[in-house]
């Protein structure tokens, strides 16, 4: 009896504080989207985003991300991480106008916030990839993520975001993630957000 | 701004999976990034599992903090077999047979100094030098 209760409540309490994790590659809008999220149900911003890469080097997190749905309601703790890269050069940062010195203190920070990213990976409940509809999907970075969360059982939402470029392809995004739930939205523009949404309340029924 | 620099010499590493089939996931990371390290664009026979894959980028970013003149690594895998079966299948049938050297797959990793890009569609790859 104890076991079961022990059970019962373990799951309860599981379901009303998920760990939702925000991944992908870097200048995606991961942050963008958590801090439309964040802002919408608590009235704060979870981090500063900007056009160079790498503006979040540190996981950072939101708990207690209250959601209100079509009549449903859910607890979120939302977790955004560094974009995930293979390389960072801090000549790259240089030609967005940033000095030396903090180009490659950047560069340090972005490398430590890229492990703290993977090393996150095992605690999330489940997690939505954030990709840039106007760049080509196959990268090995979100190949490698996606295998990641797929070995470990994590469910997985793929968003395909700045819907709002010229260029973007949401149908390619759909093409090369086929088994996963896609949404096309636009972050800056708060463009698709019931879509959004209602993907979003799908995936933690799969927790 | 940045320098142009003329590549010198490119050596390429061709690994058979044989090569590290007996090894631990350390042990074949620490063997790739060595040879990356040297400067080699390794070719590797098959591909690395999930989990790998993400060590192989966590140790990466390990050795860019560390080593002043390392940029990190250009990664990307091809498989050739039964295309039409697209990535999950592929991931699926590599997941569940554990080691996936057996596979049609080439795994191509470069130091970034020398492999500018590596652009991949499902059915091609194109790596760019510089």
């Amino acid at each position: 009896m104890m076991k079961f209760l022990s059970r019962f409540f373990g799951i309860f309490r599981k379901r009303s504080n998920l760990k939702i994790g925000f991944y992908g590659p870097p200048n995606a809008g991961k942050t963008s989207l958590a801090n439309l999220l964040c802002m919408d149900w608590t009235g704060e911003e979870i981090g500063s985003v900007s056009e160079v890469p790498h503006e979040t080097r540190k996981v950072q997190f939101k708990e207690k991300v209250e959601i209100e749905h079509k009549g449903k309601k859910m607890v979120l703790k939302i977790v955004d991480t560094p974009g995930i890269a293979t390389k960072i050069d801090y000549e790259d940062f240089l030609e967005f106008g940033i000095a030396k010195q903090d180009a490659k203190k950047r560069a340090k920070e972005a490398t430590q916030g890229i492990i703290e990213a993977i090393k996150w990976l095992d605690d999330m409940d489940a997690v939505v990839i954030v990709l840039d509809s106007a760049e080509n999907p196959y990268s090995q970075v979100n190949l490698t993520i996606i295998g990641n969360l797929l070995a470990r059982k994590i469910p997985v939402l793929v968003v395909a975001n700045k819907i709002d470029l010229r260029k973007a392809n949401v149908k390619k995004i759909e093409v090369a993630f086929p088994e996963y739930p896609v949404v096309g939205i636009s972050a800056k523009k708060a463009t698709n957000m019931n879509e959004f949404y209602d993907a979003l309340f799908k995936l933690t029924k799969k927790v | 701004m940045k320098k142009n620099k003329k590549i010198k010499g490119l050596s390429i590493h061709i690994m058979p999976y044989s090569e590290i089939r007996e090894l631990t996931i350390t042990e074949r990371v620490k063997k790739i990034l060595s040879l990356i390290l040297g400067n080699r664009v390794v070719i590797l026979q098959g591909r690395l599992r999930p989990e790998e894959e993400i060590r192989l980028i966590e140790d990466t970013m390990a050795m860019v903090d560390h080593i002043k003149t390392f940029k990190g690594i250009e990664l990307a895998v091809v498989d050739a077999s039964r295309d039409e079966e697209g990535f999950f299948l592929k991931m699926r049938r590599g997941i569940a047979r554990g080691l996936t050297g057996e596979s049609n797959s080439l795994t191509v990793i470069g130091p970034a100094s020398v492999v500018k890009e590596i652009k991949k569609d499902p059915s091609k790859i194109e790596v760019f030098f510089g």
